[in-house]
């Protein structure tokens, strides 16, 4: 069995059950249209502080909050694949010639077009708000956000594939995800932070993804942060994709 | 001329370490199990819960990497030729491995592909194998709608998609109603009748009485005994005669007395005394002058030609009906 034929067969198997129920899709959507509404304009009083110029609050702001849909909106898949394990279906297709690896990449490419939608969608929300897109770095940065998705998807699935039942694994994710995004200047520029959280900051790969997709949206594409983020956010992705497909090889152990 | 083995295997073994506190503990849950499967039967391995079936059923579909010695399944070695025997077997787990989420259509049509089948030969099986387990009124439903003997039968159909000559099925009928069971039966029967060779697992001996050619009885991850259901009971070699008193005392004090006449063919559980003993209806008046004139009355006697129970219970010392309770 071809790699590529059993991606294919495992992303329609999985893109079937998320279009069944659509709803999800947009209910997840409800959290950053929150943020974009409830939250981002307390930003607009601050600006002129350290790293977020006056008037120019929505274009920092957005490409943040998609790396922090991506953070969030991935993590919590594992608790779908606690269904198939239970059910038996993992195990099912562990026992075909399908790769091991396609049953994996199939699901964590499901995770990523259902969040590049999201991304899109809220792009286009964001833009009669002021925000001024760079087609080409947008399109690029669609690349990093699917990148960030599938290195939550692939944790989400190993704590799934470890625990095998739901209880332990909100908190767990929680745990993980919460200090992520606050440690990445989403919410509020680093700029403003102590020298101690900044030096903190810099060890959470995912404030490199912040920095890139900002980067990115100002078409500023001489910025080294761009490279940074890409590079560092790509080896992430496959040590942690690694780690899940080793913890599908020990799931019957 | 030796007959053809499906399943072959000497000292299979499986030890699990499992970290409790920081301390490494190891359980033997397979301790070595030899097997030979014949081509074209059904093969039951019977026991109790825990017994180490789903651990070697496992191993054998090469879900588990065994910890020691070596097994030959479908002509293929276990260690090195793992995607040739997963193209030759099918496997049914105990949780069953249906989606859902999906019809039963489309977990068919998507079985058939994740073994190379084209989409267009896919739709076609699926259709057949509807037709052959009977789903037409309810393959195009998802799934999560069926009762529990209509999973089942998907269940099994997704382990037949790639008509594999090898089935492995863990514990078939378990949570079945009685009408569901009896189909699924009927069914193996026939997938025998097709010539599939079948290994599966239970724990009710009235299953593996009915349906299997051989069977080995397991208990704490070792092989007991194994035969055919008829070489089983007939090596008790005796009818059984099941004596119930009204309590656990004259109970015990019979067991004492009878133990005197008929040492080590004498058990007792709770109220029941149970004697292995040839020609039973003969012996029985015998037995009962015997207690009588020692004032010790049974309320009831039972006599039966021995089950697999009770080749459980004479080998292991334990009911089988008592570990599934």
């Amino acid at each position: 069995m071809k790699l590529l034929r059993g991606i294919q067969l495992m992303f329609i198997r999985n893109m079937r059950q998320t279009l069944r129920s659509p709803i999800f899709v947009f209910v997840s959507l409800f959290q950053p249209l929150l943020y974009l509404f409830l939250f981002m304009p307390l930003l607009n009083g601050l600006g002129g502080v350290p790293g977020l110029p006056a008037g120019k609050t929505v274009q920092i702001f957005i490409p943040g909050l998609l790396v922090m849909m991506a953070l969030f909106g991935s993590a919590f898949v594992g608790f779908n694949l606690i269904d198939d394990i239970r059910s038996g279906v993992i195990e099912r297709f562990l026992v075909t010639p399908v790769n091991r690896s396609a049953i994996l990449l199939g699901r964590v490419l499901r995770d990523a077009v259902v969040l590049l939608t999201q991304c899109v969608l809220i792009t286009l929300v964001a833009i009669p708000l002021g925000l001024s897109v760079n087609i080409g770095g947008f399109l690029l940065s669609l690349v990093l956000y699917a990148m960030v998705s599938i290195t939550m998807a692939s944790m989400s699935y190993s704590f799934a594939l470890i625990y095998r039942i739901e209880d332990p694994l909100a908190p767990t994710l929680n745990t993980i995800t919460l200090p992520l995004s606050l440690l990445s200047g989403i919410m509020l520029p680093l700029a403003l932070a102590p020298l101690w959280l900044q030096d903190l900051a810099k060890v959470n790969p995912f404030s490199y993804a912040v920095n890139a997709s900002r980067a990115l949206f100002a078409g500023n594409f001489q910025s080294i942060d761009i490279i940074e983020g890409f590079v560092i956010i790509f080896l992430l992705m496959s040590v942690v994709f690694w780690w899940s497909l080793n913890s599908l090889r020990k799931l019957e152990e | 001329m030796t007959e053809e083995l499906v399943i072959e295997t000497k000292g299979l073994k499986k030890t699990f370490v499992s970290k409790i506190k920081g301390k490494k503990k190891e359980v033997e849950a397979v301790k070595g199990v030899d097997l030979a499967v014949k081509k074209g039967e059904i093969f039951g391995f019977l026991g109790p819960n825990g017994a180490g079936k789903s651990t070697t059923q496992k191993m054998l579909s090469t879900l588990l990497p065994p910890t020691g010695g070596e097994a030959k399944v479908a002509g293929f070695d276990l260690e090195k030729e793992q995607s040739q025997i997963r193209k030759n077997i099918g496997y049914v787990s105990q949780a069953g491995g249906t989606d859902s989420g999906a019809t039963g259509y489309e977990n068919l049509i998507l079985q058939a592909q994740l073994y190379g089948i084209d989409d267009k030969t896919a739709k076609k099986q699926a259709e057949e194998l509807v037709k052959r387990f009977q789903m037409d009124s309810f393959a195009d439903r998802p799934a999560s709608t069926y009762s529990g003997g209509q999973k089942r039968r998907l269940d099994v159909a997704l382990g037949m998609t790639h008509r594999p000559q090898l089935l492995l099925l863990d514990e078939p009928t378990t949570g079945l109603d009685p009408q569901s069971r009896v189909y699924m039966w009927e069914e193996i029967k026939k997938l025998k009748a097709d010539g599939v060779s079948i290994f599966l697992t239970t724990h009710y001996m009235e299953e593996a009485d009915n349906l299997c050619d051989t069977i080995a009885i397991v208990d704490d991850g070792t092989i007991i005994i194994k035969g055919t259901p008829m070489e089983l009971k007939n090596s008790i070699g005796a009818d059984i005669v099941v004596f119930g008193f009204s309590d656990e005392n004259i109970a015990r004090k019979s067991e004492q007395l009878l133990e005197k006449v008929h040492p080590e063919k004498i058990t007792r559980e709770e109220t029941f005394v149970r004697l292995h003993i040839k020609d039973g209806d003969r012996a029985m008046p015998e037995v009962l002058r015997l207690l009588d004139a020692n004032n010790l009355k049974a309320q009831n006697i039972t006599l039966s030609r021995p089950s697999l129970d009770d080749v459980f219970l004479k080998y292991t010392g334990r009911s089988l009906r008592e570990d599934n309770k």
